[in-house]
């Protein structure tokens, strides 16, 4: 267990293996949760996170596993459900740094509802999907994001369920902060679980995991280095949108229509590229919807990694103390024999 | 002209329905008049009983509202069986309750709820009119034209007719005042408040109030006024209070003396909504409200909130406890505090939402998958909620586990007078929470106290870092373990720990009536009033009868076997299949004889007291 302060109570400088809990981790060998906590420990001490000021809440699934492995407080609750407890907890204690970790399946599926409410209420967490396109604990059926016609032990002859766009979803819940990332590169992965954690409000991180047990290579095209640099696409606030091995491809705004441009031949420079601003609402939704796959489509967009948008609204429970303050305020500290008498009472003698 | 003076009677009980459209006002006049009846001192019960439907189509049978109250100046236990005053404010109402007006007693029709179209929606056959043939005969009946005089009383408003006849019930109210000798002050003083910001609708009211008073006054053909003496109850200060609102101030009483914040969590359901409700207003006693997106979003919410360290609270009915199942799981295993408020309805499915029922018992009891005891609570009748709902958080707390509290439509909906305490009077909570170590050694979730309850650890405390979930875990450590003797030790300990609440509670005590003799009346929940009046009944006729009423439904007190065994014969009366009784005999291997019924109304004293006579 982590001391965590001198006498004095000045905090220790932490080590990332200082979140480290001494349980073994139990994902199946080259999981890509590994790497994920990994950042995520990393993280923390990089940000001088305190383990008993900070919650991890998860539901059912491998990465709701996760809070088992994290030397900080933490609670592996029911599936789909973690928003819901996160959020009570955040209310009773809102000084606490809250980490929500969910998967497609419970985050999309069983707890598709209480994603969009989390979101819209604005809680001042982080939420971390960890998506990989299929359900893993219950071994190998199709999850809310696999691709259609895909064949898994529930659907032999191919899905028929339409996919779920995790980030347009969340945009559609009016999320104040959504971004995505993979595990394969830890980077990127560590700079965006530094800037949820520096966003005030819901944080939504959509995390690429590779299972390399019942989906090996879900998102390969994103992440090898062949041909990542021609599907993907990093977003970066005032930066014009370009990609490629070698940046010679761009993306434009036709309008409202995006198009891929070739910045040697198409005759456009980059001065005519549509620049990145994650506080455009619009262009954020556009952005989400770059979603086909290159692997099926050689025309698909490339996919977005980075913050696709964030904005300041006020949180649900920085709202609700004010209330209960201001009531305070204006009718005093509530006194319990008035209460107990209410309106209009009568004495027998 | 021959100058009449108007008769005064006394009268020892009333029981009163007031019966309308749901969009006549009849919950309001009934239960203006119940706490001007409180105040005059007598004691009383009440049951209201409406539509599940908003506004159901207007004049129908489906769309009838009623509220009855039963006042007297002697112990009044249940709102009563038969009407002595129908108040029949159209054909459809007068239909639906005209059979339960005992022989002889007073019909006051609003004459103008009658028309052809009203007989139509009332289903009365072509041409055929209550008024006028002998459905109201061996009845006194009063017959006022309400729709017409409450229009004249208040001619010079400008308000719509629409809005002028909804003035209708403060003049019936009015009437009733007059009738049994009250003054209109309380239901002034309710107007004024009520209406503050619309002079007009208050002028109305007022009028229409008054109106209603005069027209006892000054027609000759009402002589006869009514009398009730105060009711000889225990000296001290008292107020009228429905049963969710004794809970709201249970909930509150127990934060306040545990010195903890309340979290409520709660998604809308009849009839437990009046709960969230409430406690929204009482922001400034530092409740935290929260209506989450459904009801496993409400109960996660306050396990939530009860892990951060305040005293966490999901309140719902029926169909919202079936939801919550696996989430009351979760915080078996995790042994937080956590209340789960169930009020009860008619059952299953959606069933009679607006209905009374006590068929949630075996679902409190063993709805969960696995082994996954909780204590269980009930609440015995509106005050009662006070004292059950403080119980059912002391439990939590000091024992470290979610608790039923159950309580039912009947309850909730229903008035009575309470003699509420002073805070000083009421016991003090203690409330502990783990802290650091201070030799350094680490932190055991799932070491336990005396009582078996863990110690409770709240996230932002140093030292003390640690993870709980519904895995099942290693005794002391909290790790995950499938270990196979582990598993069963941690059943087996879950399940001693809330049998030993029992060491905690106090011994079940009679009621009423013998300590011993051939016949105990066993009940919980809101049959308390009928056992109560039976019993009493039956002790006047010289049979040696008990009545037992209990609060605690798991664990039961321990001196409950040796107390049913004091008579020949227990009999279990139930709103429901029979679900104590199931219980009763499966514990203790005892011939209890159920009675039920199963109607959406509680159990009337006819009923009970005819089958305890045959037994």
């Amino acid at each position: 267990m982590a001391i965590e302060s001198n006498p004095n109570g000045v905090p220790y400088t932490l080590k990332a293996k200082d979140f480290a809990t001494d349980q073994d981790v139990r994902w199946c060998p080259g999981c890509g949760d590994y790497s994920i906590l990994k950042q995520v420990q990393t993280v923390m001490a990089d940000l001088g996170k305190q383990p008993h000021e900070t919650v991890f809440v998860s539901g059912i699934g491998c990465s709701s596993r996760f809070p088992y492995y994290m030397e900080t407080y933490g609670m592996h609750s029911i599936h789909g459900r973690a928003p819901a407890f996160a959020s009570g907890l955040k209310i009773a204690n809102p000084n606490l740094s809250v980490w929500v970790i969910t998967g497609d399946g419970d985050g999309l599926s069983i707890g598709g509802n209480h994603f969009i409410h989390l979101l819209r209420r604005n809680f001042d967490l982080n939420l971390l999907l960890f998506n990989n396109q299929i359900y893993g604990l219950t071994k190998g059926q199709y999850s809310p994001t696999s691709e259609e016609s895909k064949r898994t032990p529930s659907t032999p002859y191919g899905s028929i369920d339409h996919p779920v766009n995790p980030i347009a979803l969340a945009l559609g819940a009016d999320a104040t902060f959504v971004a995505r990332s993979m595990d394969r590169d830890p980077k990127h992965l560590k700079d965006m679980l530094a800037r949820a954690d520096a966003h005030r409000g819901t944080s939504f991180l959509e995390i690429y995991q590779n299972c390399n047990i019942f989906n090996d290579g879900a998102f390969e095209v994103f992440t090898e280095k062949d041909s990542k640099p021609d599907t993907t696409l990093l977003l970066e606030q005032g930066q014009p949108l370009v990609f490629g091995k070698e940046s010679e491809k761009g993306v434009r705004l036709d309008g409202f229509t995006p198009q891929v441009v070739d910045l040697s031949t198409d005759g456009f420079t980059k001065d005519d590229l549509w620049v990145h601003d994650d506080t455009d609402h619009v262009k954020a939704n556009i952005l989400a919807r770059f979603f086909d796959n290159p692997s099926v489509n050689p025309n698909a967009m490339p996919r977005p990694f980075g913050v696709f948008y964030q904005t300041k609204r006020p949180c649900y429970e920085e709202q609700l103390h004010q209330q209960v303050n201001a009531t305070i305020g204006s009718l005093g500290e509530g006194d319990l024999d008035r209460l107990l008498a209410g309106g209009s009472t009568w004495e027998i003698k | 002209m021959v100058f009449m003076v108007k008769q005064m009677q006394e009268k020892q009980a009333v029981i009163i329905k007031f019966a309308g459209d749901s969009g006549d006002g009849m919950q309001l006049t009934g239960g203006l008049f119940t706490d001007d009846t409180a105040i005059s001192g007598s004691d009383l019960a009440t049951f209201p009983d409406f539509p599940a439907e908003i506004r159901a189509p207007i004049g129908t049978l489906a769309g009838v509202s009623g509220f009855q109250l039963h006042f007297g100046s002697q112990r009044i236990f249940t709102p009563g069986d038969r009407f002595d005053v129908l108040v029949a404010m159209n054909a459809a109402a007068l239909k639906v309750n005209i059979k339960m007006v005992r022989k002889g007693g007073t019909v006051i029709i609003n004459e103008d709820g009658f028309d052809s179209k009203n007989l139509r929606l009332a289903k009365y056959d072509d041409g055929h009119n209550p008024l006028e043939d002998n459905t109201l005969e061996g009845f006194e009946v009063i017959r006022i034209p309400v729709t017409k005089m409450t229009r004249e009383s208040i001619s010079e408003s400008t308000l719509g007719t629409k809005e002028k006849d909804r003035c209708k019930n403060m003049y019936v109210l009015g009437f009733l005042l007059w009738r049994y000798n009250r003054s209109m002050d309380t239901t002034m003083k309710f107007l004024n408040a009520k209406f503050k910001s619309k002079p007009e609708i208050l002028d109305a009211n007022h009028k229409a109030l008054v109106a209603g008073y005069n027209l006892g006054d000054t027609m000759e053909e009402f002589n006869d006024r009514y009398t009730v003496q105060p009711a000889q109850l225990a000296p001290g200060k008292y107020r009228s209070i429905m049963g969710n609102d004794a809970i709201v101030l249970g909930l509150i009483t127990a934060s306040k003396k545990l010195g903890l914040s309340l979290f409520y969590g709660s998604y809308p359901i009849t009839p437990a909504s009046s709960i969230l409700h409430s406690l929204s207003k009482y922001k400034n006693y530092g409740v935290r409200t929260f209506q989450a997106e459904d009801e496993i979003a409400a109960i996660a919410s306050a396990i939530g909130a009860s892990y951060g360290g305040n005293l966490g609270i999901t309140g719902t009915s029926g169909p919202g406890l079936a939801l919550k199942g696996e989430a009351m799981g979760l915080a078996v295993m995790l042994e937080l505090p956590l209340v789960i408020i169930d009020v009860q309805r008619g059952g299953p499915s959606t069933g009679l939402p607006t209905k009374t029922e006590q068929s949630d018992l075996l679902q409190a009891l063993y709805g969960r998958n696995g082994e996954c005891p909780l204590p269980v609570v009930s609440c015995s009748k509106p005050s009662d909620c006070f004292e059950a709902a403080m119980e059912a958080c002391r439990i939590a707390v000091q024992h470290m586990t979610p608790v039923v509290l159950l309580s039912d439509g009947y309850i909730a909906n229903g008035a009575e007078p309470w003699r509420y305490p002073k805070s000083s009077d009421l016991p003090e909570m203690k409330v502990s929470f783990a802290k650091q170590k201070e030799d350094g050694s680490q932190f055991m979730p799932y070491q336990r106290d005396e009582k078996l309850a863990r110690e409770w650890a709240i996230p932002g405390t140093p030292g003390l870092v640690h993870r709980v979930g519904g895995i099942e875990k290693e005794d002391v450590t909290g790790n995950i373990s499938y270990d196979p003797a582990n598993h069963e030790h941690m059943v087996k300990t879950r399940e001693r720990k809330v049998e030993m609440i029992a060491d905690y509670i106090p011994e079940q005590k009679i009621e009423s009536g013998h300590e011993s003799g051939s016949l105990l009346l066993l009940g919980w929940g809101s049959t308390f009033g009928v056992c109560e009046s039976v019993t009493h009944s039956l002790v006047e006729l010289g049979y040696s009868v008990g009545h037992a009423h209990l609060r605690y439904l798991r664990p039961f007190p321990r001196n409950l076997e040796d107390l049913m065994k004091r008579y020949d014969k227990v009999v279990i009366p139930e709103i429901n299949n029979g679900q104590l009784v199931k219980v009763i005999r499966d514990k203790y291997l005892l011939p209890a004889v159920a009675f039920n019924k199963i109607q959406g109304t509680p159990i009337a004293h006819e009923e009970l007291f005819d089958f305890a006579l045959e037994l």
